[in-house]
């Protein structure tokens, strides 16, 4: 079996004396879709920031393609991060940039690469996610919700990375846009040949861009399998969180 | 034995806050430090981010001008109107353009450019980089390869080290036409006598230490900027109290520095 492109070995994070991941172990292989799911405040987002080297873990070891990303420093790290993308719930774009700016912020300010050709590239990508060069000289604060996720989800490519992360990609969206995020996704990972770790709550999202689904619980990876089985799992945990149940095993977060 | 319970519930026991209080302080003091040492390690290694410096230099220093101008143009006609009065009393009235002169180079025009950038320009930083974290464009950054240390801090660092003497040199000029604005139309000094007077008594020294003043009260308006927004807490709230700690923070480190500065220049006789 060839290197896994992510692998989560035994991860715990601790905020003071509170133990947010107990123990996560996860792989994802090159070119799979894997979306985990959890509740709110399980640590989806925070598992995703270790992975991610936003943060450090406790404990355990996050190798990316064979390379431990909690002791990657500098340069190393620097070109773990180009072949990484990240597509932040938010949107996360500069607001102090233009939306061509914003795609071609790595070109731009890490390759340094000539205004010009950033620009002819970033326009290139922004068609991918089906915007137009009329939005291009527009700033983030101009443009609505689901073209700021579009505009993230171009930043997130540009560079043709091998993993992609996706922080509640379709959160706040309606369902048509939530959709066509989703086909985006798809269509983009599936062109790229890229991994996709999504972390959501969207059972729609979740079915429809996932080859495995992970359920995240209390801190630990309780169920790990193929995503149309989802609706078989035999894990109770799962089959709540899946039909949408107030009743069961997992406390409604209120 | 109820006045031991209360103790315990809720008021805490007055030597274990003050033993708290002082180690949270310490425990600043060292954040800040290292964070200040990260800010200079950056601004001071490649690479750099011109672009980002220019555009902190306009923010800084240009969009300043007014409020600075504004500031030494009054500070400098209510030093010469306090100057004139008390030194009425003791005929030392001539010594109003050489007083004038000398409080604003070595002084006035420093402290209150910095004070007024506390306000303007460290809150502004602070309450742009705590929006950028509680939005996730920090993390964003980090995951494009760019450091915010690079790409965030240390342009705001140089911008403000470079802006303030330019402001505080252009703060000197207007608030000595301050004092000469009214020696001459309230005062009656001959205006030609007035900055006679003036251009004689001021040494390059005076300004010297002005600017030297200048370019530390940049460095702590820049990092208390930079580290309180760095440091800032999700939500308005979070923001806008980064916002008052680091103008109220720049605006008390200014004065500290300002009086332990002019110590060590009388020292050292600059």
């Amino acid at each position: 079996m060839s290197t896994p492109i992510l692998k989560l070995d035994n991860v715990k994070k601790s905020f003071g004396s509170k133990e947010v991941l107990k123990g996560v172990d996860l792989e994802v292989q090159k070119g799979e879709s894997l979306v985990v799911l959890g509740g709110s405040g399980s640590g989806k987002s925070v598992m995703l920031k270790n992975a991610l080297g936003l943060m450090t873990p406790t404990a355990g070891t996050i190798w990316f393609d064979g390379q431990d990303v909690t002791k990657a420093t500098g340069r190393t790290r620097e070109k773990m991060r180009a072949r990484i993308g990240m597509l932040f719930q938010s949107g996360a774009l500069f607001d102090s940039l233009t939306v061509w700016e914003n795609v071609g912020f790595r070109l731009l300010q890490v390759d340094k690469m000539r205004r010009k050709d950033a620009k002819e590239q970033a326009l290139e990508t922004l068609k991918k996610v089906r915007l137009g060069p009329d939005v291009a000289d527009l700033y983030p604060a101009e443009i609505s919700g689901g073209m700021q996720k579009r505009v993230s989800l171009a930043r997130s490519i540009i560079s043709k990375p091998d993993l992609i992360f996706f922080d509640e990609p379709t959160t706040g969206l309606d369902p048509i846009t939530a959709d066509a995020i989703n086909d985006l996704i798809l269509e983009q990972v599936h062109n790229l040949g890229a991994a996709a770790v999504s972390i959501t709550h969207d059972m729609a999202s979740a079915r429809k861009i996932a080859d495995n689904i992970a359920m995240l619980y209390e801190g630990k990876i309780i169920w790990h399998g193929p995503a149309d089985i989802i609706d078989n799992s035999g894990n109770e945990y799962v089959d709540q969180f899946v039909h949408g149940r107030a009743e069961g095993p997992i406390q409604p977060a209120i | 034995m109820s006045n031991v319970s209360t103790r315990k519930r809720g008021l805490p026991n007055p030597l274990q806050w003050i033993g708290a209080a002082v180690i949270g302080l310490f425990a600043e003091i060292g954040r800040l430090s290292v964070f200040a040492a990260r800010v200079k390690f950056a601004a001071l290694t490649p690479r750099w981010y011109l672009g980002q410096v220019w555009r902190q230099m306009v923010n800084i220093g240009f969009y300043s001008l007014p409020v600075v101008g504004m500031s030494a143009v009054f500070i400098g006609a209510a030093l010469a109107l306090n100057i004139y009065e008390g030194g009425s009393r003791y005929g030392a009235e001539q010594f109003v353009p050489s007083i004038v002169v000398l409080g604003i180079t070595r002084e006035l025009g420093a402290t209150i450019t910095g004070l007024m950038l506390a306000g303007r320009v460290s809150a502004g930083i602070s309450a742009e980089i705590g929006a950028m974290r509680v939005t996730e464009q920090i993390d964003a950054l980090e995951t494009l390869s760019a450091s915010p240390y690079r790409y965030l801090y240390a342009p705001r660092f140089l911008a403000a080290i470079i802006a303030l003497p330019l402001l505080v040199l252009i703060a000197d000029v207007i608030g000595i036409m301050g004092g000469w604005l009214v020696s001459v139309y309230a005062l009656d000094f001959d205006s030609t006598t007035y900055l006679r007077n003036t251009i004689d008594f001021v040494t390059n020294e005076d300004i010297i230490v002005g600017l030297i003043k200048a370019v530390v009260f940049g460095a702590v308006i820049a990092i208390m900027g930079c580290y309180q927004g760095h440091r800032s807490e999700a939500g308005a709230t979070g923001v806008g109290r980064a916002a008052t700690l680091s103008m109220v923070g720049a605006a008390v480190l200014v004065l500290a520095a300002n009086y332990l500065m002019s110590t060590l220049f009388v020292e050292i006789g600059l």
